[in-house]
């Protein structure tokens, strides 16, 4: 595997991929790049492939063609180590997905111990810290089940984050959320960006997109049909399609 | 799976259960003893007019019960056993069920689909005529007395209905859970155990302890084979008091007592626990 990445190069690269199911292609040659420490947002129709983007992203499921590197790993590449990979990609999903046998802070701490095979004491402190950062100490000893949703998906972020991810994918984490908790979930991610972690972030949040993204993706039906810094994709789409979506949607 | 019931915003969180099958009508613990003693009394009225030259019913069963009830403990711990064998097994099996690999799966397929559907006193046969008396192993050589093939012979079935347990079980856990644990880098081995099988526990245990209350019950089946539990105890008690007609009902009645004493509370209880993890 080639991996001379330096820092300077993009950390995501996707060059034309495509990804069909069957006979069904969802992705129809999807290029883009993310430079270290940049925050993207790919808004767009329902079913237009975001997720699977991301999904493809972190090798959730194979390319059908196409590449995609992160700091230089081809993720399609059959010997990928996918271990190496996952390390270096965190995820967090819509539907939290904490484990629910677990608490808070075992949550947390179940990767770094059986994955990384960190020392307990070492990742014990790493998780309460994590924990107070996304504003839940207190909460360490608490079920998944007895946490409100917004507190779940700090939760869910705390422990993508303790791995130590280069880069954190987020796809509609706010979407299964009531209004009132969507912020405190919003802030969390926005100060993991001012710290400068790079991200990808679906969401139906334009005024947050617009407001943390670095470069806005908008895609449609498995392309992308426009993109641009949310500056000039909010206020002066060219495509028609963009056009249509944004005015549906702010 | 689960992912429909999105209305909840808690939906991936309520594990997936289907309806538990209701077919036992539920005899209270009261009437059923009630029952049992009943009958016993009848018998013993029948004696009465025999003649007091012989032992009533009641005494019968008294002077007879260390024996029978010894003989009950070796169903329990035949039951016990191989509930044990066939666990540790059903579990291998279950996990070999849910293999990637296709062949295993099929396999174990086949292995779990003929020994869940094979009646129980056949594989008890097969095991007691099929296994030797005895294996030889690096010189030693061990013997297999019948109860022990017999403890075999149920933990087959066992086997194959825990394998089902837990493959249902597993199988009834949203695949996010998966996709979660996969995206956090554990092996398909680490899911298994850390994520997997500590969340199906609460709904296997029911299920696992209906097949134990059921395993209970059938050991009396290794009377056939010859082996003295307590089924075979009470023929031969019968057999030595002379065979009387009006003993048959005592002698078998205290038999179902006892197997009824020791099955219901575990009934009970399963029904309770079902409940709990319904609710919760
Ligand atoms: N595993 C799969 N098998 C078959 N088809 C799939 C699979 N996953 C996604 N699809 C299809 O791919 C298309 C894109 O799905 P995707 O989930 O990526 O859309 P999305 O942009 O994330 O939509 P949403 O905003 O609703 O989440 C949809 O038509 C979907 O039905
Ligand atoms: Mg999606």
């Amino acid at each position: 595997m080639a991996t001379s990445w330096t820092p300077d190069q993009p950390i995501v690269q996707c060059v034309d991929v495509r990804k069909s199911f069957g006979a069904l292609e969802v992705l129809k040659g999807i290029s883009l790049s993310v430079r270290k420490g940049e925050v993207i947002c790919i808004i767009g129709p329902s079913g237009s492939g975001k997720s699977t983007l991301i999904r493809c992203i972190n090798a959730l499921q194979p390319i059908t063609s196409g590449s995609i590197q992160i700091e230089g790993i081809e993720v399609s590449d059959p010997r990928l180590d996918k271990l190496a990979l996952r390390r270096k990609v965190g995820m967090v999903f819509q539907q939290y997905n904490l484990f629910p046998h677990k608490t808070a802070l075992q949550n947390v701490m179940m990767a770094p111990i059986h994955v990384l095979g960190q020392k307990r004491a070492e990742v014990e402190a790493r998780a309460r810290a994590l924990l107070a950062k996304v504003r839940l100490a207190g909460k360490e000893d608490t079920y998944p089940g007895e946490l409100s949703g917004g507190q779940q998906q700090r939760v869910a972020i705390a422990r993508s984050l303790a791995m130590r991810p280069d880069i954190m994918l987020f796809d509609e984490v706010t979407a299964a959320l009531d209004p009132e908790t969507v912020k405190e979930v919003l802030v969390t991610i926005r100060e993991l960006a001012e710290d400068g972690m790079t991200c990808i972030l679906v969401t139906h949040e334009m005024n947050f997109a617009r407001e943390v993204a670095d470069h806005v993706y908008f895609t449609d039906r498995g392309v992308i049909v426009e993109h641009g810094p949310p500056e000039t994709l909010f206020t002066a789409a060219k495509d028609e399609r963009t056009q249509r979506f944004l005015s549906q949607v702010l | 799976m689960t992912t429909a019931e999105t209305g909840h915003r808690l939906a991936v969180l309520r594990p997936y259960r289907p309806a538990p099958a209701q077919m036992s009508v539920r005899i209270g613990p009261l009437p059923a003893a009630i029952l049992c003693f009943c009958v016993i009394m009848a018998a013993s009225t029948a004696w009465a007019q025999t003649g007091p030259a012989m032992l009533s019913p009641l005494q019968v069963i008294v002077k007879w019960s260390p024996l029978l009830l010894r003989g009950f403990a070796f169903n329990i711990l035949i039951s016990l056993l191989s509930m044990l064998l066939g666990t540790i097994a059903g579990l291998g099996l279950g996990l070999a069920l849910l293999s990637e690999s296709r062949l295993l799966a099929a396999v174990s397929w086949l292995v779990t689909q003929f020994f869940r559907n094979a009646p129980w006193l056949v594989l008890l046969f097969f095991v007691m005529f099929l296994v030797p008396f005895q294996v030889t192993m690096f010189k030693t050589t061990i013997p297999l007395p019948d109860w022990i093939k017999a403890t075999v012979g149920f933990a087959l079935p066992v086997m194959a209905n825990v394998a089902e347990v837990v493959r249902g079980a597993v199988r009834s856990i949203p695949s996010t859970q998966w996709e979660a644990a996969e995206s956090l880098s554990f092996t398909r081995r680490q899911t298994m155990w850390l994520i997997m099988l500590p969340q199906c526990i609460k709904r296997m245990l029911p299920l696992w302890m209906n097949i134990y209350a059921i395993v209970a019950m059938s050991t009396v089946l290794a009377s056939i084979v010859g082996v003295s539990e307590m089924l075979t105890l009470t023929a031969q008690v019968h057999a030595a008091e002379g065979g009387r007609p009006e003993l048959f009902a005592p002698l078998y009645g205290f038999a179902l007592l006892c197997f009824f004493l020791y099955c219901y509370p575990i009934n009970v209880w399963t029904a309770r626990l079902e409940r709990r993890f319904r609710v919760r």
